[in-house]
């Protein structure tokens, strides 16, 4: 060991080195203090904070669509229904030139022009990373050349989604309505509602009728999986799965065997019809002609059905039944007798004489009566039967506008029935105020006496008619119309009856109801308006036939049907109940445009109470009922040989 | 028996062993670490092992080496460090918009690499010469030898590197002596012309010293990795999520995680508890080093183990101060944990270098 460097060891110089050493080794613990202090911070104060960071990294929660719930009859049969399909499906930010992709794409399945109409339309109502459907119900071959030729189309996919059907899609639209899917309107109103967070993976919500208005009970909870995913967003596994609770079954009032029946019964022509238990309020048919495919809506309409609905002369898309307004014609009269008797206007002995026309004094002004030479002596009774105008124009101008509006509107004409579906219209009975707030006119004298008629001013819903009907039929007794009769809770098992009582009870004499039923049973005997329709019917049944303006006729000329436009002849109207001494169903027709209520709309109330009545067998059944059945199908080839 | 006593003799003979246990240590840490952070793959663990089992015979060499013999090579090792610099700056490869490997035919090499222990060799060596007659002329000198080599590796651009090289030649020059108040004029004058550094600095440079300050501006592009350690971090909390159950390692939201990042890996799964036992164990080597470099005989010898401890401390403080988000992201491995060999083997040879020093004969005060 021999030194090979001279040392020259200052010790000032080597004392220096060792304080500069020491002040470095200083800096490093301090630094490592500073490191200690970012960790405490980051691991312990902070600590929560990245928990939740890291959570949220780590964390996807998917939405689990729920079932909607299904839509029944009073007996059982399915009214809307879900089925799974593969739909393929577009994300139109992952595709750079849709309309190159859709051409290729439709080398390999069928996508025909309306499909990709549809489907502009759907992308130009939604946000663009939404993924939209172009076709659905795939069949097992699209399915695999698809599969096979997936590497070509990018942001296209297949996916499996559950859909709805509606098997009476064209019987029910306006009652069940349909679903459509959710745009940026609804998910603003769902943000305002505080149900955003359970539509989360929903696509479709009730557009209208029972989907609509029931659409808090179909829809379901939302379930939903957290799933643990990578980085790159792949799920690495499940952490927990909270399953959706299908949404609730709805079991309807609706008859459909009876509402089928009914569309036949009108055999093409438009109008509509409300059939009513009256002691319950279940609303047993409800028809509004021509009605609609609602499977057509579920996808999203493409422009040529939508057009072809929505131009239509017909108006197939209005809801006759719930929001058309139509005077109620001679259907108004038996309120009339009514308000008469009650209000001591009349007895039912007084008489008058009917010259075929009436009078205000002081007046060449003539409201005639329907038969030119009148009806000769015409009492309360036959006032009914025969469907007297000129007995109600006096009786009009003798009770005066108030006592009218206030007295009838008791039965519901002229305001929502409250029926359990939205969009129900006003309708209305006219008032003084009424048509100085409307009209900023004053009321005449004439005006009380066209309303006397049920016409002038005078408009309601063919459900409001039904509905007053029921109270004819119930002496009195009012029960609030209704769709739904029980809700089945999928979440318990519970069902839910919809507890049935009277809404109100009017206040008037039997003696007075009895009258005026006794009248309303003759309008269907000989010499009735109504007669030939109920010819032969094995129950009694009352009823009042009508015939509603849709054109004004002008002084001294006369309404000669043959002679008039078909959309401008008078509508046809009947309500009526049966059977009459226990009545279990009520209703209201309207034919449009179909001229006499008598004539027209009277058959169509008979084939509906003859099924109802005669062609259900009771639960205890017996021969003598299936007898009555067999009566029954033989009045309806009678009926229809009439026709 | 005797044979293995002298083999094991041999072997051992200028090891030294605190420091080894320590370095040892550290590296079965990483190993552990480095099994967790690349999803128990262990092909990756195992080449790791070998890197590391190479700078281990590499430091046994070092360490075998008489501190003479080292001291001669630093001026050559120096000159073909500058040399090798120049022909990146004309020659070099561009790989992600840097200039700074060379490719001499067999193999490319990064010669920044080699100038993180020439240049403080050089400089111990610089002022060994000069010892006895220090003037403020002397320092200029140095720092030009200092300079020159920074300089070119930032205009490769890498200011990690050009960054933690002037660091190591800075720690020389004041270990040296270098007045107090040169230093503090020096302090002044770095702090005055910040502004004119950022104007020199590289957009993605400027971006990474921003991003420092509001991860969350660029919270997909820059201040993803500062976002995501941090969160590896805090959500560890005090005792950590246990190993191979960080989710943001094993779910691949920590990028770099078994190389510059490694370190929130380890903080993720052992939680506070775990880097404070860490930061002990770095503790340990550093307070050995001091102790090595506090005992060393000559002025080189003092000099290049002042360096080489007070670099790797820099090492460490700078690769976990920028994994916790308190300094920039510059690419600074964690020594001894963070994959790779290079890093791994220039690390060793200091730690060789230091147990030279200590294991070697000491030359007395005569």
């Amino acid at each position: 060991m021999k030194p090979t460097v001279e040392l020259i060891n200052h010790p000032q110089e080597l004392h220096d080195f060792q304080v500069r050493l020491m002040i470095g080794a200083g800096i490093v613990l301090f630094l490592f203090s500073i490191l200690f202090t970012r960790f405490y911070y980051l691991q312990v104060t902070q600590r929560d904070h990245y928990h939740t960071l890291a959570e949220a990294n780590r964390i996807s929660i998917f939405p689990l669509v729920p079932n909607r719930g299904l839509i029944f009859d009073r007996n059982g049969e399915i009214l809307a229904q879900n089925f799974s399909a593969y739909t393929l499906e577009i994300q139109p930010s992952k595709v750079p030139d849709l309309d190159t992709s859709l051409d290729e794409l439709s080398t390999i399945i069928e996508i025909t022009s309306k499909d990709r109409e549809r489907f502009k339309k759907l992308m130009k109502e939604s946000r663009r990373f939404k993924s939209l459907p172009i076709r659905t119900r795939l069949s097992d071959e699209e399915l695999a050349r698809f599969a096979a030729n997936r590497y070509r189309f990018p942001g296209i996919e297949i996916n499996a989604r559950i859909l709805r059907h509606y098997p009476h899609g064209e019987s029910l639209s306006h009652v069940v309505g349909y679903i459509g899917r959710i745009n940026d309107n609804d998910l603003e109103q769902l943000e305002n509602n505080k149900t955003l967070d359970n539509y989360r993976g929903s696509q479709h919500i009730g557009r209208i009728g029972i989907e609509q208005s029931f659409e808090q009970e179909l829809h379901g909870t939302t379930g939903f999986e957290e799933v643990e995913t990578d980085a790159a967003g792949r799920s690495v596994r499940v952490v927990s799965h909270t399953p959706p609770i299908p949404g609730n079954n709805l079991t309807l009032s609706i008859d459909i065997g009876l509402q089928e029946v009914a569309i036949k019964a009108f055999g093409g022509r438009r109008g509509a019809l409300v059939a009513i238990e009256p002691t319950s309020g279940d609303i047993l048919a409800f028809v509004s002609l021509p009605g609609f495919d609602a499977n057509l809506f579920i996808g999203g309409i493409d422009h040529e059905n939508w057009d072809l609905l929505n131009n239509s002369i017909d108006r197939p898309l209005n809801n006759r039944a719930l929001r058309g307004l139509y005077p109620p014609g001679s259907t108004f009269k038996p309120f009339m007798a009514l308000a008469a008797l009650e209000l001591e206007e009349r007895s039912a002995q007084e008489s008058m004489y009917d010259p075929g026309y009436f009078s205000l004094p002081g007046s060449k002004r003539r409201y005639r009566d329907w038969k030119l030479d009148g009806h000769g002596m015409v009492d309360l009774h036959k006032s009914l039967v025969v469907s007297c105008d000129t007995y109600y124009y006096v009786l009009a101008n003798d009770l005066g506008i108030n006592k009218i509006n206030h007295f009838v509107s008791q039965f519901g004409l002229g305001k929502k029935t409250g029926v359990d579906i939205f969009g129900e219209a006003d309708g209305l009975l006219p008032s003084p105020e009424w048509k100085m707030r409307r009209h900023k006119q004053q009321w005449y004298a004439g005006d009380t006496i066209s309303v006397g008629i049920g016409q002038g001013y005078n408009l309601t819903t063919p459900l409001q008619l039904a509905f007053a009907t029921t109270i004819l039929a119930n002496k009195g007794r009012a029960f609030r119309p209704h769709f739904v009769k029980q809700i089945h809770n999928n979440k318990t098992g519970n069902l839910k009856k919809m507890t049935i009582s009277p809404a109100y009870e009017l206040n008037i004499k039997p003696e007075h109801m009895e009258l005026v039923h006794q009248a309303l049973i003759d309008v269907t005997r000989t010499g009735g308006t109504a007669e030939r329709a109920a010819k032969g019917a094995a129950y009694t049944f009352a009823g009042k036939t009508g015939t509603s303006q849709v054109i004004n006729i002008k002084q001294g000329e006369r309404y000669i049907e043959s002679q008039v436009q078909e959309r401008h002849r008078d509508h046809a109207l009947f309500i009526g109940y049966a059977p009459a001494d226990k009545p279990s169903i009520a209703l209201a027709v309207l034919v449009e445009n179909g001229g006499h209520g008598g004539a027209a709309a009277a058959p169509i109330a008979r084939q509906i109470m003859d099924y109802y009545l005669l062609g259900k067998l009771p639960d205890s059944s017996n021969i003598e009922i299936i007898q009555d059945t067999e009566q029954h199908e033989h009045d309806h080839e009678h009926l229809h040989a009439h026709h | 028996m005797i044979k293995f006593r002298a083999l094991w003799y041999y072997l051992t003979r200028y090891m030294d062993g605190l420091l080894l246990a320590g370095i040892l240590l550290l590296m079965l840490t990483g190993l552990i670490v480095l099994y967790s952070a690349t999803g128990a793959n262990l092909s990756r663990v195992s080449t790791q092992a070998t890197n590391m089992l190479v700078a281990l015979v590499i430091m046994w060499l070092v360490a075998n080496i008489p501190l003479q013999q080292i001291m001669r090579i630093a001026l050559p090792m120096y000159l073909f460090g500058i040399c090798l610099l120049i022909g990146v700056a004309l020659f070099g490869e561009i790989q992600n918009g840097a200039r700074r490997w060379l490719d001499i035919g067999i193999t490319r090499i990064q010669p920044s690499e080699l100038m993180k222990l020439a240049v403080p060799l050089m400089m111990a060596w610089y002022f060994d010469k000069y010892e006895i007659t220090l003037r403020l002329r002397d320092y200029l000198g140095a720092t030009l030898l200092l300079l020159f080599p920074v300089l070119l590796i930032l205009r490769q651009p890498d200011l990690g590197t050009a960054l933690l090289i002037a660091a190591s030649g800075f720690y020389v020059l004041f270990l040296a002596g270098l007045s107090w108040r040169v230093i503090a004029g020096l302090a002044i004058a770095g702090a005055a012309s910040v502004p004119l550094f950022w104007s020199f600095m590289q957009d993605y440079q400027r971006q990474r010293v921003m991003t420092l300050f509001d991860p969350s501006q660029d919270a997909l592009g820059a201040g993803y990795h500062t976002i995501q350690s941090n969160i590896a971090i805090g959500s560890g909390g005090m005792v950590g999520k246990g190993w191979l159950n960080g989710t943001q390692t094993q779910l691949d939201f920590l990028p770099e995680r078994s190389t510059d990042f490694i370190f929130a890996v380890f903080s993720e799964e052992f939680g506070l508890i775990g880097n404070v036992l860490l930061l002990t164990l770095y503790l340990i080597v550093i307070a050995r080093c001091v102790i090595i470099t506090a005992n060393a005989s000559t002025q080189f010898t003092r000099l290049i183990a002042g360096s080489i401890t007070l670099t790797f401390a820099t090492y460490i403080f700078v690769n976990m101060g920028m994994v916790s988000g308190i300094l920039p992201v510059v690419g600074v491995p964690l020594p001894l944990l963070s994959y790779g060999g290079t890093s791994m083997v220039s690390m060793l040879l200091g730690f060789g270098i230091l147990m030279s020093i200590q294991t070697h004969p000491k030359l007395v005060k005569t």
